[in-house]
């Protein structure tokens, strides 16, 4: 099974509309300055993650943990929650025990 | 069995494809990556863990419970168990998503392919279809946005964030309204079986995004639309209806369907843009780093399968094994409180078809007219097991059976007690009966000429008024007899 090993192995590069996208994802507010000087930093990374493409992979396994690991399960229990006044502490504005943010209706 | 549902289009037939993804909310006491509450109705944001709200440095740990839940379902529907499976973030900002990110699984579900079986006709055991699930996989719920209680902001509650929701897709594989309605109606009553979902489509424990295109019957797939979290039973089928109406309308005017998100408005029944496929999410799912692969062991795997309970379809033929017609069978199995109560009046020693018939049409009528459900019914299985007995040994007769039942509801006292202190109990004592059934046809000379010269239908006569002149406790069996020998 091949799990999650990208399918491509082309060389990528982005360009000022798809840095724009991804600052729209991430919705940071970015000037076309800004949009411009970060191109060549994302290629720079992009480019350099893209030398472990270099190595031949075929037949590994993906490794999930250097040490022989497990996923720990937790038990069926209530034992968490009943902290409202600390969940809500950073909120900007909170509003009858609710967080209050601005009018949000798709 | 092929459906023959059609839009029927200015230009010709067009055939409806249908798929579900069905969101069923675990039942757990906790949530599925923190130790908060799920209980329905708290005070909001009172089950809410710093997992829950994401505050930084929280790490997820998965509840072994929701797993196990989800396992319990895929076997139910007959599915691939998959011992590896894997967890992955999906990416968004909305409000009711404090981590910015949903942890769902995409690449490698915990359930593979599975399979619910439909009837297409409830009374017709043959007009069986199955329909294939492709998958299962375990994602966490969001929190709850309320946006009526004031003018200028949205008010968040975070009690629901976190909760597992199993997200269960079939294949494209329904083809009408109907078909689809039985589909959900069935996969609901397997969940409430397994006890994993609590199938409470009112408050939200289950809901279905419908995907519909069209196509000419047996030709190619057409684009599809997707309805968002539509609520009930009845709403999935107005959406395929509505939604294949519109796209065959839009098709036939020279137009083009559109891969796009839709939502249901239930008060004017119409479905609406949501988002355009260019305004899609780019959702960026990658494995979520703060989790291991799940891995299940055989040890697990065959606790989850001991711990299966009689699932509706196996429960159905044990029914009708025992003379229980298929109809009844399938009514009794529908819900599992009917089911389990109806096992309780088997054990309590009530003969099958006989309690079938008096649960369908007696106990029905009575729960509907007294607006209960069987989960409140007034009468125990074993009183009712009494009341059967009673019938079945000759003591009431059908009718006296309705009386006793009748003050059964109305006192809960016993049907034994009930027979004894009025005297209800049928009579077998022929003296009595050829004495009052002597008085009739004295009474009735005329008719007795009438009967005797070829009026047959008055035979009923005779039955009724001796059964009335007995104040309804003569064995109408007995009473027949007599009449018989006295007439001929």
């Amino acid at each position: 099974m091949a799990r999650g090993r990208p399918a491509s192995r082309a060389t990528m590069s982005v360009n000022a509309e798809q840095v724009r996208h991804v600052a729209k994802l991430a919705r940071i507010a970015m000037s076309d300055a800004e949009v411009e000087a970060m191109v060549p930093e994302f290629n720079n990374i992009l480019h350099w993650v893209e030398q472990l493409a270099e190595v031949d992979t075929d037949g590994v396994e993906p490794l999930t943990a250097v040490i022989e690991n497990h996923l720990r399960l937790r038990d069926d229990v209530v034992d968490d929650g009943n902290c409202r006044d600390d969940i809500l502490k950073n909120a900007p504005d909170a509003q009858h025990g609710f967080f209050a943010v601005p009018k949000v209706i798709e | 069995m092929v459906s023959d549902y059609r839009i029927k289009g200015a230009t010709g037939d067009w055939e409806v494809v249908v798929g579900l993804e069905v969101h069923a909310q675990v039942v757990s006491d906790a949530k599925l990556f923190s130790g908060a509450a799920t209980a329905f109705g708290a005070e909001p944001n009172t089950q809410v863990s710093l997992v829950d709200a994401a505050m930084p440095g929280m790490l997820p740990v998965p509840n072994c419970e929701c797993i196990r839940q989800a396992v319990r379902t895929g076997m139910a529907l007959d599915a691939v168990i998959n011992r590896w499976s894997r967890f992955d973030r999906k990416n968004y900002f909305y409000a009711d998503l404090p981590q910015g990110y949903q942890i769902s699984q995409l690449y490698h579900p915990l359930v593979g392919p599975g399979e619910v079986e439909i009837l297409l006709d409830e009374k017709d055991e043959n007009s069986v279809k199955q329909i294939g699930i492709e998958r299962i996989h375990v994602e966490q719920d969001a929190g709850k946005l309320m946006h009526d209680q004031h003018p200028t902001m949205s008010y968040v509650d975070l009690n629901r964030s976190g909760v597992a929701l199993m997200e269960i897709v079939s294949r494209p594989d329904m083809s009408s309204p109907a078909e689809a309605g039985a589909y959900l109606r069935k996969l609901r009553a397997i969940l409430r079986y397994v006890g994993s979902c609590d199938g409470n489509m009112e408050e939200g424990s289950m809901r279905a995004d419908v995907n519909v295109s069209v196509r000419r019957p047996g030709g190619e797939l057409g684009t599809r639309t997707e309805t968002k979290n539509v609520n009930s039973v009845r709403f999935v089928m107005a959406v395929i209806e509505h939604e294949a109406r519109r796209q065959v309308d839009l098709i036939e005017e020279g137009g083009e369907v559109a891969q796009e998100t839709r939502l249901y408005d239930p008060d004017k029944n119409v479905t609406r843009t949501l988002r355009s496929k260019e305004d899609a999410h780019d959702y960026r799912y990658f494995p979520d780093p703060d989790l291991l692969p799940l891995e299940l062991d055989e040890a697990f795997i065959e606790e989850c399968r001991a711990s299966l309970p009689e699932l509706p379809d196996d429960k159905r033929k044990r029914f009708e094994g025992l003379g229980i017609t298929p109809y009844n069978a399938s009514v009794l199995t529908a819900e599992v409180e009917t089911a389990r109560w109806f096992d309780a009046l088997l054990d309590a020693g009530a003969e099958a078809r006989q309690a079938a018939n008096w649960v369908v049409a007696e106990l029905f009528g009575a729960l509907n007219r007294l607006g209960k459900t069987i989960v409140d019914a007034p009468v125990s299985p074993q009183q009712a097991a009494e009341l059967l007995g009673l019938v079945a040994d000759g003591t009431l007769s059908g009718s006296l059976a309705k009386q006793v039942f009748e003050i059964m509801l109305d006192t809960g006292d016993d049907a034994g007690k009930i027979v004894d202190e009025r005297g209800l109990k049928q009579t077998s004592d022929t003296g009595e009966i050829d004495a009052k059934i002597d008085e009739i046809l004295a009474a009735n000379a005329d008719k007795v000429e009438q009967y005797k010269a070829g009026k047959e239908a008055l035979f009923g006569f005779f039955v009724g008024q001796t059964m009335k002149a007995m104040a309804g406790k003569a064995n109408p069996q007995m009473v027949n007899e007599r009449l018989r020998a006295k007439l001929n």
